[in-house]
Formats: C-alpha cells, sequence, structure tokens
C-alpha cells in the first residue's frame, strides 16, 4: 500500500512540474526578471521556454532532415542504453573498491582513522578537473593488445563518485552487529572471516542497499558528466552537448537527451529496488538512507 | 575430573571513575556433570565470572582451566556451550538456521546437521517452528531456540547467564523442568546465573552466593535434593530448608528483607 502512495505521489511530482513549466511559460514576465544584471527567473520565450507538446512532439520526429534519420527518442534511448553500460561498469568497479576499502577499515582500526579522510577528501576534487587527468593517463595504456577506450576512462570517473556512498554505508553495517552477536560468534571460535560472512555481511544488507542506491545515482551523473567533459561519443552526455549547440534553430530537441538522462536514473533505482526485493529476509531491520 | 577450575580469579575494570573490581580473590571448582548456580545482588560479577570462563574476557590474575586446558583452548576446542540473557539469534536466519549455526561454522556435513538441528528442536519442543523466524516466536521460544544453539556441540559445559530472565512465570517453570531434563540426559555440567532463590534451588546441586564491591564468593550451598528433580521438589520441605538457606546466606545474617536485586521468587 505504501508502495502504491509513493507512486502516486512521485507521478503527482511529475505532473506538477509540468503543470508549473506551462504556467510560468504563461503567466512570467515576457523578458524573465533580472536583479543587479543576473538573470533570476529564465525568458519565457519558446526559445528558453518551449512547450512541453514542442518537446514531445521534437522527440517523436526524425533527428535531421536526412532521408535515414532515426527518431529522437531512438537516438536518445541508444545513446541511453550505452551510457548505461558505462555506468553498470562504473558501479561495479567502485562498489568492490568500496566494499574492499570497507573491508580494510573494519580488519585494521587504524585504517579506518588513516582512510576514511582521504575517502572524504577524494569527493571534494571537482570532477570536471579529474577528467581530463584520467583520460590523459589512459591514453598511456597499452598493454598487448589491449588499448584503453575513451568510455573506459568515463566509467573509472564514474567508479569514483560510486565508491565513496558504498564505502561508508558497507562500513556501518559491518559494524552494525552488537556486541552479544560478535561475542556469540566468538564463543564458536569462529574467526574474522567467518565472522564477516556469517554474521557482518548479512548485517550490513541493510545498509548497503541505500548505499548501492546512492552509489548507483552517483555512477549515473559521473558518466553524463564525464561524457560531457571527456567528449567521449556515444553516450547520453554527448548527445546533451550536441542538441543543445542545435538550440537556438531547435530549442525543443535539446530536452530530449535531458529527459532520457532522468529517466536513467529513475530505471536505475528501480533495478536496485529490484534486487533488493530479492534479499528481503535480510531487510527486517532495514534503515533508512 | 573438574569441568571448570577456577583459582585465585581476579578481575578488574579500569573505568573513567576510577578502578572497578568485578572479580577479587574468586576460586571456583565445578565438578563434570555439576549443576551450579551463581546468585547475589546485582553487580557482584556473576556475569564477569561466566565470560571470564568462556574466554569472552581475560582475568586480570588468577588462573581459569575448562576440562584441564586453558579457557582459551576450550573456547577453541567448542568445550562448552553458552546461552546470555538475550537470546541473540540471527533475525535473518530461521529457527533451525540458528540452531545449525555453530554445526555450520565447524563444518559438520549437511546430513549431520539436518539430523542434529531436527534432534535439538524436539528437545525443546519448537517442533512446528523449525522454518519460522526470530521475530515471530514469543521471547520465551527464542530463548529456548537460544538453549538448543548451545546445546548444538554435545557440550560438556553449559554456562548459562539469566536464560529465563524474561520469561513469565509458567513458561520458566516449565524451561526449568526442562533445563533439568536436558542436563540429565547430556550429562553436562552447567554454571547458571539467576536473580532467582528458588529457581537457584530447584536446578542446582550447590549455589554459589557471591557479594558485591569487591566481587566474591560468600557461601557455597550444598542443595540436597536427589535427583527426582520433578515439580513435586517444589512443595517440599527440604526444597523450602535450602531456599532459606540461601537467602540467609545472601543477607549475611538471618533473613529479615529481600536483598536489594534479588527476587524471591
Ligand atoms: N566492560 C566493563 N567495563 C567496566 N566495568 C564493568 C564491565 N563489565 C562489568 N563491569 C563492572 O563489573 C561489576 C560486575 O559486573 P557484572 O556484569 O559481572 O555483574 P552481575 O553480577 O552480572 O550483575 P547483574 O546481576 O546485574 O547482571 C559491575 O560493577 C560492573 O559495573
Ligand atoms: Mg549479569
Amino acid at each position: 500500500m505504501t508502495r502504491l502512495r509513493a507512486v502516486i505521489l512521485g507521478a503527482l511530482g511529475i505532473v506538477l512540474l509540468g503543470v508549473l513549466w506551462e504556467a510560468y511559460k504563461a503567466l512570467g514576465p515576457a523578458a524573465g526578471f533580472e536583479a543587479f544584471g543576473i538573470q533570476l527567473l529564465p525568458r519565457t520565450s519558446d526559445l528558453a521556454m518551449p512547450h512541453l507538446i514542442d518537446m514531445l512532439d521534437r522527440a517523436l520526429s526524425p533527428v535531421n532532415t536526412a532521408a535515414d534519420s532515426q527518431p529522437v527518442w531512438l537516438t536518445v534511448t541508444l545513446a541511453c542504453l550505452s551510457s548505461l553500460g558505462t555506468a553498470a561498469v562504473g558501479l561495479a568497479v567502485g562498489a568492490v573498491v568500496g566494499f574492499g576499502l570497507a573491508l580494510l577499515m573494519l580488519r585494521f582500526r587504524i585504517a579506518e582513522s588513516a582512510v576514511l579522510p582521504w575517502l572524504i577528501l577524494s569527493q571534494t576534487v571537482p570532477l570536471i578537473a579529474l577528467a581530463p587527468v584520467i583520460v590523459s593517463w589512459g591514453g598511456r595504456v597499452h598493454i598487448g593488445e589491449f588499448e584503453w577506450q575513451r568510455w573506459m576512462s568515463v566509467a573509472v570517473i564514474a567508479s569514483y563518485l560510486a565508491f565513496f556512498p558504498v564505502a561508508v554505508g558497507a562500513l556501518r553495517g559491518l559494524q552494525s552487529p552488537l556486541a552479544a552477536q560478535v561475542e556469540l560468534m566468538h564463543s564458536f571460535a569462529a574467526g574474522w572471516w567467518r565472522t564477516v560472512l556469517h554474521l557482518r555481511l548479512p548485517a550490513s544488507v541493510p545498509y548497503l542497499i541505500p548505499a548501492v542506491r546512492l552509489g548507483a545515482a552517483s555512477a549515473i551523473i559521473g558518466t553524463v558528466v564525464a561524457e560531457v567533459s571527456t567528449g567521449a561519443k556515444g553516450g547520453i552526455g554527448r548527445l546533451i552537448i550536441e542538441y543543445a549547440q542545435s538550440g537556438s534553430s531547435d530549442p525543443a530537441k535539446a530536452f530530449s537527451p535531458i529527459a532520457g538522462a532522468v529517466l536513467m536514473g529513475l530505471a536505475t533505482a528501480g533495478v536496485v529496488a529490484l534486487v533488493a526485493l530479492t534479499l528481503g529476509r535480510f531487510r527486517s531491520n532495514e534503515v533508512p538512507a | 575430573m573438574t569441568a571448570v577450575q577456577v583459582t585465585g580469579v581476579t578481575k578488574t575494570f579500569t573505568t573513567k571513575a576510577g578502578l572497578v573490581t568485578a572479580l577479587d580473590d574468586v576460586d571456583l571448582t565445578v565438578e563434570k556433570g555439576e549443576f551450579v548456580s551463581l546468585i547475589g545482588p546485582s553487580g557482584c560479577g556473576k556475569s564477569t565470572l561466566l565470560r571470564l570462563i568462556a574466554d569472552l574476557d581475560t582475568p586480570t590474575s588468577g588462573v581459569i582451566e575448562v576440562f584441564g586446558k586453558s579457557a582459551r583452548q576450550a573456547r577453541l576446542d567448542q568445550d562448552y556451550g553458552i546461552a546470555f540473557q538475550t537470546a541473540g539469534l540471527l533475525p535473518w536466519r530461521s529457527v533451525a538456521a540458528n540452531i545449525e549455526l555453530p554445526l555450520q561454522l565447524h563444518g559438520v556435513d549437511r546430513v549431520g546437521r539436518r539430523q542434529r538441528v531436527a534432534q535439538l528442536i524436539e528437545l525443546v519442543g519448537l517442533g512446528d517452528f523449525a522454518r519460522s523466524f526470530p521475530e515471530q516466536l514469543s521471547g520465551g521460544m527464542q530463548q529456548r531456540v537460544a538453549i538448543a544453539r548451545s546445546l548444538a556441540e554435545r557440550p560438556e559445559l553449559l554456562l548459562m547467564d539469566e536464560p529465563f530472565g524474561a520469561l513469565d512465570e509458567m513458561t520458566r517453570e516449565r524451561m526449568q523442568s526442562e533445563l533439568v531434563r536436558i542436563s540429565a540426559e547430556t550429562g553436562a555440567a552447567v554454571i547458571f546465573v539467576t536473580h532467582s532463590i528458588p529457581e537457584a534451588v530447584f536446578l542446582s546441586d550447590r549455589v554459589v552466593v557471591m557479594s558485591p564491591r569487591p566481587g566474591r564468593i560468600r557461601k557455597v550451598i550444598d542443595v540436597k535434593l536427589g535427583d527426582a528433580r520433578g515439580e513435586g521438589l517444589r512443595e517440599e520441605s527440604a526444597f523450602f530448608a535450602s531456599v532459606t538457606e540461601v537467602r540467609e546466606a545472601l543477607h549475611g545474617a538471618p533473613a529479615t528483607g529481600t536483598a536489594r536485586g534479588v527476587d524471591t521468587r
């Protein structure tokens, strides 16, 4: 029942957003609102704020005038799938690294105080600054037949964002068992690994699920931003830039890849939620994210 | 042969408020198959003593031997089973899987595990609940699961810290009878912490009365009620004589009131 309510509320939110958009477009000042030379509210012209119906119409029509041109929605969907693949690789790498770091911090108390500040610091490095560095490092990787691809750099950047919430959530989860439960394992003469396997890991599931959800969202944002800033081809980030550049002549087109990116994020959250459902019995004490 | 030999054990804790002497020069011997209760006011070191025997903590000084070995070796050899005041079940495991846990950890094969778990579930009378999860059980049923789990490896020593503390009076008396039966059947030595004088007397061969600050053994009382501990025993005069003896030992003089932290149920 609560799930149904969440869906309805979510749908209502989207409708409300659309209504606000059209209402502002109809009623707002044509030149927007400017103060101290800064544009605070956008212009309401069709150029700045196309009608929703125009965006939809644009999404359904071909990308350009070429005879074999695909419809915009198909191009956007394919680009989204490509980005999703990259983000999934990034998330997988990030989750493994994040969980590994959490295990390390769990095992060695010193590691926790030594590593944790660096983890937090790592997240303050702006992504835009990082992207070119990683691309240029990647460019130097040649191992036999293996050639570093641009999308791999993008995946690395995505994993850079994704590992953090996983590491923090996993550490909290692994440390969540009560002293009495840990002592019980001790009384069974279970070593560190077995305690992790039979007690700490299952106990961490309620913490891992929101952590992975957050990590997945971060991986997608990282992927899109990295695609924009590295110019990697094939992904949704590239499409956002490309379509935005045709903005003055075709303003409604630019909103298709943006909508695509949003839907991609929602789909990912849905997939994580589905996976979480299969872990039902570990979730009796789930903690809110 | 002795099951547990505690010699000159002292345990101090360093706290913010200063040094706390939880146990001061404690000596205790528990023979094989013997049922010994620890009773005393809150904070007299009962749990601490049990934890030291279980090697969940180490004494500040003194020696603890379990079946002639160090406490640590006995723990590694799984010579004891332990049940705490709270059942401490893993919520994601079913009743059967919770009981199975120690067997699984020690590499008992699947068939062996299933047989043993079926026996244990029968033993504690939870036959219909093997597949239930802990949250679906009452406190008393959870406690029985914990007891079954402590028996899984057929230990020759059972350590129990107020296992019936959270139970209602009726369940409690039934569990006491079951425990008497189980300990007789398995021949295990039991060290049993309780706050209830009748419970201690009903269950035990010997009752160890402790006093706090610092934690010491004040008196050890032999309860000679014989082996036939039926329900009728609770009505017998020998039973009441022992209850009175324990109560007087707790107060350090003939009883006038009730010692703090000890109920006389
Ligand atoms: N980990 C610890 N750190 C500091 N002090 C402790 C610790 N464990 C026990 N103590 C102290 O040792 C003393 C004995 O504690 P213990 O838990 O053994 O008492 P107890 O007899 O089991 O009491 P109760 O009947 O209330 O369970 C208490 O004064 C307690 O404050
Ligand atoms: Mg205690």
